[in-house]
């Protein structure tokens, strides 16, 4: 009797364990000579930070980090850069390709929308500068000071949005993020073996 | 054909079977319905952000991806899981005639579990997360808890299942035991904190699918083979179908993962190949859905006598529903439409909600008025769970298979500006938030109604005689 469990138990552990060495020590051994993609450098110490911030907000549950395939989507036609390869993300642990696309594909983001204000105002109150968003503002990443230090990036916030006085000045957390936001540019063509690194 | 358990048990030996795995059944429960609760609100709250995304925008805790998240993992972690381990400790005593091995052990993984969650869930809200979707629970103070916690309820139904002596093991057992093994090792391999770029992809999906498959859909599989034969009184209809769905089952969703990311930077092979097991998932979907509609064929007239039929029915046929869509949406040419849409937040909850949770609830039906000797309080209470439920998701599920498709083809037209893919979804979102608003409606009658139960169950009011244990077939409920 006690035979049977066994047998079930170990066709289950054997099962899970071939699932596993083919979808999970394969790749990673074969993964592991992936190199980084042209242009492609390590995180700075507050790109980081700020990609700390984009994790912890959750960022990732309204946009992707993933050009698809242009035979199959039409995702480079609509401007959001060339197909992603596996070197666009050795620098991502944990990734964040994402599974929704309640808004736009932030692969390419630091190419697209490159300032740094239009950012941070955006992150104060999308609907300022994109009247149908629907997605959250983050005010508690700014602060509201009577008067803007010299160290300070002020927001300049559209009156229908600003608050009664004062000025809104980004916290550090919506500074990184930006940095973070800006440094996400995958735009530099590939080598051409590169470039099909699916046919493999 | 073989009956749905060894020999008929008098009610006596069944009454001391689920004696020794009583106090954790109902610690699992209680706790289970307290994080069904807590993940209904975060629900709600999330859904309602997208009518009203400047609401409760001040506090970090209350923001959109803040709240999702703890929604997510308190209704896996917390109501599915705690409920899904009381099952399975009221259900392998039962199947193989054997009390609950160490019971203490399986109480204190319990409350082990619920120390994960009680700092894991709002660790969420303060910000800590491991960043990966279904891993979000912190690696530091929330995983471990759930580990031990786990491996203690585990360890207790696993000794418990090698103790015993029965000479034929129900198919129920294969899934609920087998779970028990294949969770631990799953979760362990998605919470490694080794990988990185698109192998902490690959290996996220590997570990989400999984659970999905290999922890929640296999031990509702086995309460479902369990329940629909029981409250029938008939045997399942197939023993060389049960055991070919579930090898084939094994076999095939253990290599399912990767269509998460068709049409994304990972190898084309790994891809290819989990749209092919993918594929072959019909197999095993067709084996239990022959084998329980085969059950149910002639007997469907029994669901207006009992709640739990009609909860496991609307379950299994839900398996059936999910498992489809879900090969459906393996294909490239629905891929491409759904991928990054509600569709995909629509196919989770036919799995999570229609099948795991409808099959959750009407096990608790079953199971509870025998753990504490007492029938239900009210009739009235079901009937309002049931239609609340039943009303809730089905408009939960329709509204974001029609917004999720209209949203993926305003995507994939790059003359659409992509304003049109957020706008069109606007009308199905409100709809959803009202569907969810029901659903929670439908928790809080639940939940009330268990309260009912236990405080009269507590005070010792006048109890009723277990008579359905004498008269295991249909029965009918009491006013
Ligand atoms: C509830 C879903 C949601 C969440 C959460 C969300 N966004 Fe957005 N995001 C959108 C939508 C919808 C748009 C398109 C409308 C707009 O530009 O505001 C958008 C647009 C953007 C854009 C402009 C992209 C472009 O190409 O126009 C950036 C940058 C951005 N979001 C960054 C973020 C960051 C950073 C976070 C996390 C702090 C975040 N978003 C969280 C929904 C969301």
């Amino acid at each position: 009797m006690n035979l049977r469990v066994w047998l079930l138990l170990l066709g289950a552990v054997a099962i899970m364990s071939f699932a596993a060495m083919v979808l999970v020590v394969v790749p990673a051994a074969l993964l592991t000579e992936v190199k980084p993609s042209p242009g492609l450098e390590p995180y700075t110490a507050s790109e980081a930070s700020g990609r700390g911030v984009y994790i912890r907000e959750g960022c990732m549950y309204c946009h992707s980090q993933q050009v698809r395939d242009t035979t199959i989507t039409t995702d480079e036609a609509r401007g959001w850069g060339r197909p992603s390869v596996p070197g666009d993300y050795v620098y991502d642990a944990p990734h964040q390709l994402g599974t929704m696309r309640t808004g736009p594909d932030l692969m390419n983001v630091g190419a697209r929308l490159p300032d740094r204000r239009w950012q941070l105002l955006h992150l104060y109150q999308p609907r300022a500068v994109v009247p149908w968003s629907i997605m959250p503002s983050f005010p508690y990443l700014f602060e509201v000071k009577a008067q803007a230090g010299p160290d300070d990036e002020v927001v300049t916030v559209p009156p229908a949005w600003a608050p009664e006085s004062g000025v809104v000045v980004a916290g550090p957390e919506a500074v990184a993020l930006v940095d973070y936001l800006l440094s996400l540019d995958h735009t530099q063509p590939l080598a051409p073996t590169e470039a099909t690194p699916r046919a493999r | 054909m073989t009956p749905p358990e060894s020999p008929p048990a008098g009610t006596a030996e069944r009454s001391a079977l689920d004696f020794a795995g009583r106090e954790p059944a109902l610690l699992c429960f209680v706790t289970a319905v307290f994080w069904l609760l807590v993940g209904s609100i975060f629900g709600d709250l999330a859904s309602l952000k997208f009518q009203f995304p400047d609401w409760l925008a001040d506090s970090g805790a209350l923001t959109f991806g803040r709240l999702r998240t703890a929604h997510l993992n308190a209704m896996i972690y917390g109501w599915s899981s705690l409920a899904m381990l009381g099952v399975s400790c009221w259900l392998i005593p039962r199947l193989v005639r054997q009390p609950l091995a160490w019971p203490r052990l399986a109480v204190g993984g319990a409350m082990i579990w619920n120390i994960g969650l009680l700092s894991g869930v709002p660790g969420l809200l303060a910000g800590a997360t491991d960043g990966l979707e279904w891993l979000e629970l912190d690696w530091r103070f929330s995983d471990p808890w759930l580990v031990l916690g786990g491996a203690m309820v585990g360890g207790a139904l696993l000794r418990t299942v090698l103790g015993s002596k029965v000479e034929h093991l129900y198919v129920s057992v294969w899934y609920t035991a087998a779970a028990f093994v294949w969770f631990p090792i799953l979760f362990v391999i998605g919470n490694l904190r080794v990988y990185t770029g698109v192998e902490s992809a690959a290996v996220n999906w590997f570990y989400g699918h999984n659970a999905l498959g290999f922890w929640l859909t296999a031990i509702n599989l086995g309460a479902i083979y369990y329940l629909l034969p029981k409250v029938l009184g008939r045997p399942i209809h197939s023993y060389q179908l049960s055991l070919v769905g579930f090898w084939a089952f094994a076999f095939f969703y253990s290599l399912n993962g990767m269509h998460h990311l068709v049409g994304g930077p990972i190898p084309t092979w790994m891809i290819t190949t989990s749209i092919v097991a993918s594929g072959m998932m019909v197999i095993p979907v067709g084996a239990v859905a022959v084998n329980h509609h085969m059950t149910m064929v002639g007997r469907f007239g029994a669901l207006r006598y009992s709640p739990t039929l009609r909860f496991v029915v609307l379950g299994a046929i839900s398996y059936t529903a999910v498992s489809l869509q879900g090969i459906f949406t393996a294909f490239v040419e629905v891929n491409r439409v759904t991928h990054f849409t509600q569709w995909t937040i629509a196919h989770s909850h036919v799995g999570v909600y229609a099948f795991v949770t409808l099959t959750l609830f009407g096990s608790i039906y079953y199971i509870l008025p025998r753990l504490v000797e007492r029938e239900w309080p009210s009739a009235s209470l079901i009937r309002w769970h049931f239609w609340l439920s039943l009303g809730g998701i089905a408009a939960y599920v329709l509204a974001l298979i029609v917004g999720g498709v209209l949203q993926g083809m305003a995507l994939l037209d790059p003359a659409r500006p992509f304003e049109e893919s957020v706008t069109v979804t606007l009308p199905w979102l409100a709809v959803r938030t009202v569907a969810g608003l029901v659903l929670t409606a439908g928790h809080l009658v639940f939940a009330w109604h268990i309260a009912l139960m236990l405080s009269r169950h507590l005070r010792r009011e006048r109890r009723l005689p277990p008579w359905h244990e004498a008269q295991p077939r249909l029965y009918e409920e009491s006013g």
